[in-house]
């Protein structure tokens, strides 16, 4: 008696079920597949729907057409800009504490000073030791500092630290994220996600956007806008020919000719509050009109008031717009620019100065565009390749096995309702490889039910009656399957760290497949089995 | 076990073969490893004159380009190598060659990668590969031997070689879907070894005394049927996709066929199996055909964990 009791609980372990388990396994399933339900429906209706079941599966921008940039934060620009900083300050203190110094100059990625009399070097070194602060990491104070200073000789040399570098560098990503996000806003397009990639990059990503040449062009401007005096000591040619006064620079303008323009900022673009574009009253052709804040109007009106009747410089990205001469002061922060622009030039020189200035110039790295056209070419293909492979897969499966053959089929539409069920709650991304994963997967899936059918039919073959094969079919087949799907599981992980895009489509069918599939293996097709077996009493096992 | 002395020199041949086309043939990189951009138009009237077209693109001076006809005859793939003068020449190109053909042709695609772009994604897909290598081999060293991984690997390794040499061959586009048609290849034909492998050491605790190539054919006997049905269902699904699937995955499923279908199953069986010879699995064995315990072709009886009921008996308590 005592090994019939044994040999029953061994049945139990494979194929016995108890209620409540088979209740749980159906009603797991079944709520994956639920989740896959709102993506049968259209937009505006999965709206209405609770929250927590709007999530949907994502089409990717190769299934829906759109454009997908990868920007880059000119990094160089940011250093340049940091050690320029550091020139700055350290003329800046060492004029105020009146030490006498030579040779100012950028070296590199340092800048270095000479201090005339040996008397002055411990000074001039405190001075410019303060102008280092210590930089805060993750856990509180870092040790390291903003600037490192050396001294050798009265030459002092300051270098940013990297880190200090990095920190910008990460600042001016994020910055540069919410202005892309308010110039992509203002331009009016639709869903648009912009992320950080990796350290100094940004991805935009606009559905349904065909040419991307105007968003481009907006994305590529910094958009600084400086209001300066022009030098009128001598004209750009003279500077040109001879040599620069040293406040000024010569600077082109956006329609040709030079012009000597003082490098001291009056007012800045940062001191916007709006612009809008708009049409001159007298000549009719388009401006834009801007209104500065308190602060930018009082330094304005300042400025205008000193210098009525000379003429001063919009510049725009180290470009001159235009150098109107002052009539008279302009006392209420408002103002006009003017520059031949055409009605688009307007609008869009609008919507920069609206979304403010990048920190940094970006570069588009990367571009990829999908027309409507093709995208629905895609999606019509990977549904025929579904269906087709899909069919293909269950008739074969039914010829070879049969009755079982059939209950692999189950576990397989189930498992495809699965994946769509996970992935819309993960709201995942569709992509065409992605499709590619999940054709693939269901001809891997069946491969669980393959390895469990051989098994069975080797036992019977061994001898076993029916029950007992099946039952010793399963318990050796389940190790196998776990073994076999964990290897292309981490295949799968692997290809989703490093890919981007489509590929990470595919890498996400393929993962979620392979869980799918075990879960099936593992329950679903075991619990059919299970019913079958207590239904029919089967004496052999009709493979 | 004997083919190996047939199947050994004949894969050594195919490797060191597509090694030589690797390095003398080359592989047909697309932009996304080499930088440059790709343009797949259609023209809005009638098919596509090639001639014409390349002599507008080519009176922009853009340096190398390839036009193609591409599916439908009004579809034309544009591919214009990758600019002197860093990312931004690049977007110069891509807007010149659209004021060029202007609108008598729908843009169906257009992708631009930077030469920033492409040296990394070109070591990411490297370094993405050998990841997966190391991850699959600390796996199968955990679950079996380290013959068994050294043998799984260096069976894959050789799938991932004949691979390249057939893309090498038939001058697919090597790109971003390539690497991930390699890592999908290396994931299946090992999920077949593993099957194997698994059979293997079941058998290597079950019959202790049975001479090893006598105990690798009885275990790739066993799983040959479980082989051929699985890689009959995944060559349909494959099929599908390379009939249906459109051009865009088109050189992503001939990959995965020619991998998967064709070197992934000869491997397991030809390569990996009798490669454990080798790897010394097995070699304190007493080998030879002298008694063997039992006869391979019913691997299956009673385990011996199990208490000795019969399956007769077992049937009898039930009722």
């Amino acid at each position: 008696m005592g090994r019939v009791a044994f040999i029953t609980r061994k049945i139990e372990a494979m194929l016995f079920f108890t209620r409540w388990k088979a209740a749980a396994i159906l009603i797991a399933a079944f709520v994956i597949c639920l989740f896959a339900v709102p993506n049968f429906f259209s937009e505006s209706a999965v709206q209405k729907w609770p929250s927590w079941a709007q999530r949907h599966i994502v089409l990717g921008l190769d299934l829906q057409g759109g454009s997908s940039l990868l920007l880059e934060v000119d990094t160089n620009a940011v250093r340049k800009e940091r050690l320029q900083a550091v020139d700055d300050d350290v003329l800046r203190v060492l004029r105020q504490a009146r030490i006498p110094f030579t040779g100012r100059a950028i070296h590199g990625n340092s800048v270095e000073v000479h201090i005339t009399r040996s008397t002055d070097i411990d000074n001039a070194l405190g001075k410019l030791r303060d102008l280092s602060q210590p930089l805060s990491g993750i856990l509180g104070a870092s040790g390291q500092r903003s600037i490192d200073v050396a001294e050798n000789g009265g030459l002092i040399t300051l270098t940013p630290s990297d880190a200090a570098i990095t920190e910008r560098i990460r600042q001016a990503v994020d910055q540069s994220i919410e202005i892309i996000q308010r110039r992509v806003n203002e331009l009016g397009l639709v869903e648009p996600t912009i992320q950080r990639e990796g350290v100094d990059r940004i991805l935009v990503q606009v559905p349904g956007l065909q040419d991307p040449t105007r968003l481009k062009a907006i994305l590529g401007k910094t958009a600084k806008l400086d209001f300066r005096m022009v030098d009128l000591s001598m004209s750009p040619e003279q500077a040109a020919a001879t040599h620069a006064p040293e406040d000024s620079e010569i600077l082109e303008g956006q329609n040709g000719g030079k012009y000597l323009v003082e490098k001291r900022v009056l007012v800045s673009g940062a001191d916007l509050v709006d612009a809008q574009p708009g049409f001159d009253q007298r000549t009719n052709e388009p401006v834009v009109n801007f209104r500065f804040n308190s602060n930018g109007a009082r330094r304005f009106a300042e400025a205008t008031q000193q210098n009525v009747g000379k003429p001063f410089a919009i510049v725009l990205d180290n470009q001159v717009v235009s150098a109107p001469v002052i009539r008279e002061p302009i006392l209420g922060g408002q103002g006009q620019i003017s520059g031949s622009f055409t009605v688009q030039q307007a609008n869009d020189l609008a919507i920069l100065l609206r979304a403010g200035a990048l920190p940094a110039p970006l570069t588009v790295v990367e571009e990829r565009t999908v027309g409507p056209g093709l995208g629905q070419d895609s999606i019509l293909a990977g549904e025929h390749a579904a269906y087709v492979g899909a069919a293909l897969v269950v008739l074969f499966m039914f010829v070879t096995y049969g009755l079982f053959g059939l209950f692999a089929n189950i576990a397989v539409g189930i498992n495809v309702a699965m994946i769509f069920g996970v992935l819309s709650m993960l709201s995942a991304t569709l992509t065409l490889p992605g499709i590619a994963g999940i054709v693939l997967t269901v001809g891997i899936a069946v491969d669980s039910n393959v390895l469990i059918y051989e098994r069975i039919r080797e036992e019977v073959r061994a001898g076993r009656t029916a029950i007992n094969a099946i039952d010793a079919g399963f318990s050796r087949a389940l190790a196998t399957i776990l073994d076999s799907n964990i290897t292309t599981f981490i295949a799968a992980a692997v290809l989703f760290y490093i890919g981007s895009g489509p590929v990470r489509g595919f890498a996400v069918t393929l993962g979620v497949g392979i869980l799918t599939s075990l879960f099936t293996a593992f329950t679903l097709t075991r619990l059919i089995m299970a019913y079958w077996v207590r239904l029919w009493r089967p004496r052999t096992v009709p493979i | 076990m004997r083919f190996r002395r047939i199947s050994f020199p004949i894969s050594a041949m195919l490797s060191i073969i597509a090694i030589l086309l690797y390095f003398f043939h080359g592989l047909n990189f697309g932009i996304d490893f080499i930088g440059g951009t790709l343009m797949e138009v259609q023209t809005k009237a009638g098919p596509a004159d090639l001639a014409k077209m390349r002599a507008t693109i080519g009176s922009l001076h853009l340096g190398d380009f390839s036009l193609q006809q591409f599916g439908a005859p009004n579809d034309v793939l544009i591919r214009i190598s990758e600019q002197p003068g860093g990312d931004q020449a690049q977007q110069v190109a891509v807007q010149r060659v659209r004021g060029a053909l202007g609108s008598q042709v729908d843009y169906r695609r257009v992708e631009v990668v930077g030469p920033s772009v492409s040296t990394e994604l070109l070591s990411y897909g490297t370094i993405g590969l050998v990841l997966a290598i190391m991850a699959i081999l600390v796996y199968l060293w955990f679950r079996f031997e380290w013959q068994f991984a050294l043998g799984a690997m260096i069976a894959n390794v050789h799938d991932l070689v004949l691979t390249v040499g057939f893309m090498s061959l038939t001058r697919v586009d090597f790109d971003l879907t390539s690497i991930a048609a390699l890592l999908t290849i290396l994931g299946y034909s090992l999920n077949d070894t593993v099957v194997i492998y698994d059979r293997i050491r079941e058998m290597l605790r079950r019959y202790k005394r049975l001479s090893m190539p006598d105990l690798l054919n009885a275990s790739v006997n066993a799983t040959l049927s479980r082989s051929i049905v699985t890689h009959l269902t995944v060559s349909l699904s494959l099929l599908a996709l390379l009939l249906f699937g459109g051009e865009a995955i088109r050189s992503f499923t001939a990959t995965m066929m020619f991998g998967v279908v064709l070197v992934g199953t000869y491997t397991s069986v030809f390569i990996a199996s009798p490669i454990l010879i080798y790897l010394g699995v097995g070699a304190n064995r007493r080998g030879g055909a002298e008694e063997p315990d039992t006869p391979p072709e019913a691997p299956s009886t009673v385990p011996s964990q199990t208490p000795a009921a019969t399956p007769t008996r077992r049937a009898r308590a039930r009722r």
